[in-house]
C-alpha cells in the first residue's frame, strides 16, 4: 500500500506538469501519435462523443425506433415537467442516495479508522472488499434470499427477537431503504478502502506532534485526521452519489419498480419509456435531465475539492 | 510468551508491547462484526444451494445444509432431468448455463484484452509522445467518465441496432473494446513515472516507436497492465445492463442477464431458491477463483483505483 501512494502522489505531481525530457524529438510525434491514438479515438468518437450529441437530440424528438425521429422542440420536456412518475421517481432516486451516502460514508468511515488503528493486514481488507467484487445483480439476488418474507434468514431472526416480520421487499416504506442497504453492502468496505488510503497519507508526524501537545484522541481525530481527510471524503461523497444516483442493477433484478412506484428510480423509469415502451425520445429526455443532475454534482465536487486542496500539502 | 500463557494468567501489565486494552477488544469486535457481515451472505448462499428447497421452509435457520444434496448444482449445469428437477424445486425449464458461461467468458474476454491493449496504446500516446493538443485531448477522454452510462446507453443501443448487430457478440462488444477512459487515465499514470533513459537509448539506436511500445514500455508495465486487467475483466463479468439490453437472446446471453431469467422462472408460489443461490454462486466463482489469486494486487489497487 505504501508503495502505491508514493507512486500515486509522484504520479499526481508528474501529471500536473509533464516536463518534455525528450529533447529528441520536440514535435515530430504527431503522426505517430495519431496512430497510437487511433483505436481508442474510434471508440471515444463513436461510443462516447456522437452519442452523447445524439443523446441531446433525441431529446428533443419523438421517436420509436420504427419510423424516423420528429422534431418536438420541447415537448418531452414539458411533459416530464407534469410528469408525475417522473416526479416520483426523482424523490425515490433521492431517497435512496440520501440513505446511501449517510450509511455508506458513516460505515466506512469507521472501518477505515478500524482498519488503520488495529488491523492494516490484507486479509481484513480482502474480506471486506469481497461484496464489492460481486455483481449488483448477484447482491441482490442473495439478499432477496436472505430478506424473504417467508423463510429468509433475516427474519427468522427478526422473528426470534420478538418484532413483527418485515416485507423487505414487499413493502412501499421499505422497498427503498432496503435496496439502499443492499449497496451499502456492497459498496462498503470499498468506500472503506478509499478512506484508509487516505488515511494512510496523512503524515504520521503530525500525530507525534498533536500526540506531544497532549491532544486526547477525540482532539487528534477532530483537529488533525478530519482536516486532512476532507478531500478524500469530498471524493468518496461524490462518487457516491453520483453511483447512487444511477441505480438500476438491483431494482431491475428484485421489484422492478415497485410495490406501486416505490423502487421506480430514475435510471429505470428511462429503460421502461425507452425500452418497454419504445419511446425513445422522452426517455432520452429524462436520461438528459439525469446527466445535468450529475454534472452538478460534479461541479459542486470541483468546488468543494479546489477549496480543500491546500489542506492536503 | 508461550511460557507466560501456559502458566496462571498474569496480569496484563506484563505484556509490554501490546497491553490488553478494552478499546483495542472492542475495535477487534467491531471489524470482526464488519467482515462477518461481508463475508457470511456467501457461507449463506452456499448453505442454501447445498439444501432442498422442501426442506428450506421447514429448517429456515440450520446453519448447516437442509437435507444435503448436489441436485441444485447439477440442476443449474443442466445434468438433472426434468422430472428430478420439479420434484426437487426446480421449474423443470432448462437453462443453458453452460452456454451463458461460454457467452460471459468471450463477452469478458474480449473486451478485456482489446480495451487494455488498446488503451496502453493511447496511454503511450499521452504519456511518452510530445504532439500538440496532447493534454486537450486527454481531457476530453477524461472528461468521458463524467457521462453516465445510461445517456450513452440509449444512442448507442440505436447505434448497434441500426448496425444490424443486436443479439450478436460483436454488437456487446463494441463500446467497450476500444477503450475505457479509467482504463487510459490509469496506464497513463504508470507510463508517465516511467524512467526515459532505456527508451532514449533504444532510440538512438534507431528503434522505432513501435519496438520500444513492445519491447519496453509493455513489458516494463506488466504489473499495471495485470492489475487492469484483472480489475477490468471483474467488472466486465459483472456488467449487467449493456448485455440486458443488446444480447437477450439465449445464444448471446451473458450470465449476469441468465440469473435474472432464472429468478423469473420460478414456478408460482415457490421460487427455486437453492437453483437460484447454486447459479449464483456459480457466476460469482470466477471472480471468486481470481480474488482467490490475485487478491492482494487488487485490494492493493483500490486506494490507486479511486482517487481518479
Amino acid at each position: 500500500m505504501t508503495t502505491l501512494t508514493k507512486h500515486e502522489s509522484s504520479a499526481k505531481l508528474r501529471s500536473g506538469a509533464p516536463t518534455p525530457r525528450g529533447g529528441l524529438r520536440r514535435f515530430g510525434d504527431l503522426k505517430i501519435a495519431l496512430f497510437f491514438i487511433a483505436p481508442a479515438m474510434i471508440g471515444f468518437i463513436l461510443f462516447y462523443v456522437v452519442p452523447t450529441f445524439r443523446g441531446i437530440y433525441l431529446s428533443f424528438t419523438e421517436y420509436n425506433i420504427l419510423g424516423d425521429p420528429e422534431w418536438v422542440g420541447f415537448d418531452n420536456y414539458a411533459a416530464i415537467a407534469k410528469d408525475a412518475l417522473f416526479w416520483n421517481s426523482l424523490a425515490v432516486t433521492g431517497q435512496y442516495v440520501l440513505i446511501n451516502i449517510v450509511l455508506q460514508t458513516a460505515l466506512a468511515l469507521g472501518l477505515a479508522l478500524l482498519m488503520d488503528r488495529v488491523a492494516k493486514s490484507t486479509l481484513v481488507r480482502g474480506a471486506l472488499l469481497l461484496p464489492y467484487l460481486m455483481s449488483n445483480v448477484i447482491a441482490a439476488l442473495l439478499w432477496f434470499w436472505m430478506l424473504d418474507y417467508q423463510i429468509g434468514v433475516v427474519n427468522q431472526f427478526i422473528e426470534w427477537s420478538g418484532l413483527p416480520r418485515v416485507a423487505f421487499f414487499g413493502s412501499e416504506e421499505w422497498a427503498i431503504p432496503t435496496q439502499a442497504l443492499i449497496n451499502t453492502w456492497r459498496h462498503m468496505g470499498y468506500t472503506a478502502l478509499l478512506i484508509f488510503a487516505g488515511l494512510q497519507a496523512i503524515p504520521q508526524h503530525l500525530y507525534e506532534v498533536a500526540n506531544l501537545d497532549g491532544a486526547s484522541p477525540f482532539q487528534t481525530f477532530r483537529k488533525v485526521t478530519m482536516p486532512l481527510l476532507r478531500p478524500v471524503l469530498v471524493l468518496v461523497l461524490v462518487v457516491t452519489v453520483i453511483g447512487s444516483f444511477q441505480v438500476f442493477d438491483t431494482v431491475a433484478v428484485t421489484t422492478q419498480g415497485g410495490p406501486v412506484n416505490a423502487t421506480r428510480v430514475i435510471q429505470y423509469y428511462i429503460y421502461q419509456r425507452a425500452f418497454t415502451e419504445s419511446d425513445f425520445g422522452y426517455g432520452s429526455a429524462i436520461a438528459v435531465i439525469l446527466f445535468l443532475i450529475l454534472a452538478l454534482v460534479a461541479f459542486i465536487q470541483m468546488k468543494f475539492l479546489r477549496g480543500n486542496e491546500s489542506d492536503l500539502d | 510468551m508461550t511460557t507466560t500463557t501456559s502458566r496462571a494468567p498474569k496480569p496484563a501489565t506484563t505484556r509490554r508491547r501490546r497491553p490488553f486494552n478494552t478499546r483495542r477488544a472492542g475495535a477487534w469486535a467491531l471489524l470482526a462484526l464488519a467482515i462477518a457481515v461481508s463475508v457470511v451472505p456467501f457461507l449463506w448462499v452456499l448453505r442454501t444451494a447445498l439444501s432442498t428447497n422442501g426442506s428450506l421452509a421447514s429448517q429456515s435457520a440450520s446453519l448447516l445444509p437442509a437435507d444435503f444434496t448436489l441436485g441444485a448444482f447439477m440442476r443449474v449445469f443442466g445434468l438433472q432431468s426434468p422430472a428430478d428437477a420439479v420434484a426437487e424445486g426446480g421449474s423443470g425449464a432448462a437453462i443453458d448455463f453452460w452456454l451463458y458461461l461460454r457467452n460471459s467468458i468471450i463477452f469478458s474476454s474480449i473486451t478485456t484484452a482489446g480495451a487494455v491493449f488498446f488503451s496502453a496504446m493511447a496511454a503511450y500516446a499521452f504519456a511518452r509522445l510530445r504532439w500538440k493538443g496532447r493534454n486537450a485531448v486527454f481531457s476530453l477522454f477524461l472528461g468521458t467518465m463524467l457521462v453516465p452510462p445510461i445517456f450513452t446507453a440509449l444512442p448507442n443501443f440505436l447505434l448497434i441496432k441500426n448496425l444490424d448487430l443486436l443479439n450478436t457478440m460483436l454488437g456487446m462488444v463494441l463500446p467497450y473494446v476500444f477503450m475505457t477512459p479509467f482504463a487510459i487515465f490509469f496506464l497513463r499514470q504508470f507510463f508517465l513515472n516511467m524512467s526515459r533513459e532505456v527508451e532514449e537509448a533504444a532510440m538512438l539506436d534507431g528503434a522505432k516507436h513501435l519496438r520500444i511500445f513492445f519491447q519496453i514500455v509493455l513489458p516494463n508495465a506488466a504489473a499495471p497492465l495485470a492489475t487492469l486487467a484483472l480489475l477490468t475483466f471483474i467488472g466486465q463479468w459483472n456488467e449487467y445492463f449493456w448485455p440486458l439490453l443488446v444480447g437477450s437472446q439465449d445464444d448471446v446471453r451473458v450470465l449476469q442477464v441468465g440469473l435474472g431469467v432464472f429468478k423469473s422462472q420460478s414456478p408460482q408460489g415457490a421460487p427455486d431458491w437453492s437453483g437460484l443461490m447454486a447459479a449464483t454462486l456459480v457466476s460469482a466463482l470466477p471472480v471468486l477463483i481470481l480474488f482467490a489469486a490475485f487478491g492482494k494486487k487488487i485490494v492493493n489497487s483500490i486506494g490507486f483505483s479511486g482517487i481518479k
